[in-house]
């Protein structure tokens, strides 16, 4: 592909932090590709991200606009950060739009803990996680599955996991969806699938999936009211985050269809810019098949994030020396920000059944939208916007001018600068872990190279990303969160 | 062997090469030792076992897209890498490939861990024959 240089300088401001290129700008698109970005972090996108998101453009049944976030930077087929909606009857589904860790995701449990408390007994809190959490390549769960019980994980998603005891009740109701997307179907996952992920329950992954420890500073609630919904009593408490998704089980039903599609796509007379933009009518048989499958692997993420919450509830009581209920370690929330959801929005006036792909954007309903928890309805869904292991991250909440504008949809993370060998050349992994240590982050990986290649300086300033949400309203910053430890593969 | 590279540029959170091989087999063992090299440093790999690979495929590129994703899926469910493999190309479409890999459990005791790969992409996906051999330009999920 040869990237179109001055498609980002045909990006033209349409509100404050709003940049559009017309649908003129490439042959084949149907539609605008919108970029959410302040001036200075659209000087900072990369010549991808303008190829990629007008590529997703073109795409058949795509409604109103393809959007990029102020976290996007340049992925496979969709850019990170891209969001796109089709519609259910005349639309289609592409793997490339959701990524190969279908539901990847965050998850926020909050502790009644203070940094006082846990200071003292930090490193041995990071050491028992590290042992409690697989990391790495090659790690295994704790879970033992068997096929038929694989198969429920895949339908029941978390729910299974707090049937089987590695959870509790209410767990599911902070989740999204509860912690199970409808239309799983494990007759359209292949066996190479199952046996890829049939011992990974339960583990975190590499790359820049985490568990950290985290602490609110004075001065990082935003928003006070909506903070203490959320279950903030203020600076000092502790907060565990981790991101995680499908690990090898989801990995492999990205591959299996990705090969699918590219397969059957000239049956279907589509043709696309990018093959990693490979894709098929929703409603065909393959394009079913992969929403089923798709939804297996979001429900077995689901699931990962749950039985880790569990592993992290363990630790927690052996390590402070009571029980996790009365430590407080409660759910916030858990949300997708890798996943096609069928969804209902208005479009051009009328309610239009819509398939909404998210890739590297996290959904973001406003108050009162549905599936937004009961406690949480008045503030709307809680947005989790995970940044790097050295500067933290952020909790804000839907608006109903996302579900306007982006069909409910927001950014993910900080966002890449810099590549991975890039970050390996400027720091090694022994240096940054010290580095670290010494500012009071106490980090244990499973890989040293791992370390530097997510060092801080690789990735966007978060709060100038949380700023552009705010600003365009897509979101509200609720606290600010600011880690102290961190696992990570 | 053949040569490999990082492309810098290319999807940032990923993992870009171009892979160079005097020949179609050079070129599938060379991007087998790039892709050992992503997931483990191989010095601190022990090489214990030896498996036959036999696949086919339609197209030539679709067959390093299989040939790759095979061993991503074994590092998965077996927890095995391959540093080296022996691999023969033919066919004149449909191609098949066949392997003879070495390669060895990860031990967490001794294997430096590098990064755990997802998938091969299809982004900017090629393998085209050049003046002097095969060259190949992929991009791995990280």
């Amino acid at each position: 592909m040869k990237l179109t240089e001055n498609l980002a300088a045909q990006a033209r401001q349409v509100g404050e932090c709003v940049w559009e290129i017309a649908a003129t700008a490439k042959p084949g698109m149907h539609v605008p590709a919108r970029i959410y970005a302040s001036e200075a972090l659209l000087g900072q996108m990369d010549a991808g991200v303008f190829e990629q998101v007008t590529n997703v453009a073109c795409l058949p049944g795509i409604v109103r606009a393809a959007y990029c976030m102020p976290d996007g930077h340049w992925g496979y087929g969709f850019p990170i950060g891209g969001v796109a909606a089709f519609r259910s009857e005349s639309g289609v589904i592409s793997p490339g739009g959701i990524g190969f860790d279908i539901n990847c995701g965050m998850r926020v449990i909050r502790t009644g803990l203070t940094e006082d408390e846990v200071r003292p007994r930090l490193r041995e809190l990071i050491a028992a996680l590290f042992g409690s959490v697989p990391t790495g390549v090659g790690a295994k769960g704790f879970v033992r599955l068997t096929d038929a019980a694989f198969k429920k994980v895949m339908v029941e998603g978390a729910g299974w996991c707090v049937a089987q005891g590695y959870g509790w009740p209410e767990d599911l109701e902070h989740t999204e969806g509860r912690g199970c997307l409808p239309g799983a179907d494990p007759a359209h996952v292949s066996a190479r699938a199952m046996a890829r992920g049939m011992e990974q329950l339960g583990t975190l992954g590499s790359g820049n999936h985490y568990l950290e420890i985290q602490v609110i500073r004075p001065g990082a609630i935003h928003d006070a009211r909506a903070a203490k919904i959320l279950g903030v009593e203020g600076p000092g408490q502790i907060f565990v985050m981790l991101h995680c998704g499908s690990r090898g089980f989801g990995h492999q039903i990205g591959t299996d269809y990705l090969r699918l599609f590219d397969e059957v796509m000239p049956r279907y007379g589509i043709s696309v810019r990018d093959r990693e933009l490979a894709c098929a009518p929703f409603k065909s048989k393959e394009g079913r098949a992969y929403f089923g499958a798709m939804n297996a692997a979001a429900n077995s993420a689901f699931a990962n994030r749950q039985v880790i919450t569990h592993r992290v509830r363990e630790v927690f009581a052996k390590v402070f020396g009571k029980d996790a209920r009365e430590l407080g370690l409660f759910v916030v929330y858990d949300v997708c920000h890798n996943t096609a959801k069928l969804e209902r929005h208005e479009v051009d006036g009328a309610p239009a059944e819509l398939v909404v792909h998210r890739k590297g954007a996290t959904r973001a309903f406003g108050p009162g939208a549905p599936d937004v928890p009961n406690d949480y309805r008045e503030i709307g869904q809680p947005v989790i916007i995970g940044g790097s292991m050295e500067t933290g991250s952020a909790l804000l909440v839907g608006t109903a001018h996302a579900m306007e504008e982006t069909w409910g949809s927001t950014a993910h993370g900080a966002g890449r600068t810099m590549s991975r060998t890039e970050a390996k050349r400027r720091v090694r992994g022994e240096t940054l872990l010290k580095d670290m240590d010494a500012r009071g982050i106490i980090v244990q990986a499973a890989s040293k190279s791992g370390v530097a290649e997510e060092a801080g300086f690789a990735y966007k300033n978060l709060d100038s990303v949380v700023d552009v949400l705010d600003r365009a309203g897509l979101s509200r910053p609720v606290v600010s969160l600011t880690p102290i430890g961190n696992i990570k593969g | 062997m053949g040569r490999y590279r990082f492309l810098e540029d290319v999807a940032l959170s990923d993992c870009a090469l171009e892979i160079d091989g005097r020949d179609l087999s050079d070129l599938f063992e060379t991007a087998a030792a790039a892709l050992a090299s992503i997931m483990v440093d191989p010095a601190t790999l022990s090489i214990t076992t030896e498996h036959e690979i036999v696949m086919a495929a339609a197209e030539l590129d679709l067959l390093l897209y299989d040939w790759l994703s095979e061993l991503i899926f074994r590092k998965d469910r077996d927890r095995e890498i391959f540093p080296r493999a022996q691999v023969a190309v033919s066919g004149s479409g449909p191609y098949e490939l066949r392997a003879t890999v070495h390669g060895g459990v990860i031990d967490t005791e001794r294997t430096a861990l590098g990064a755990d790969p997802k998938a091969v992409t299809f982004h900017q996906f090629t393998l085209q024959r050049v003046e002097e051999g095969w060259r190949a330009r992929l991009v791995i999920d990280i």
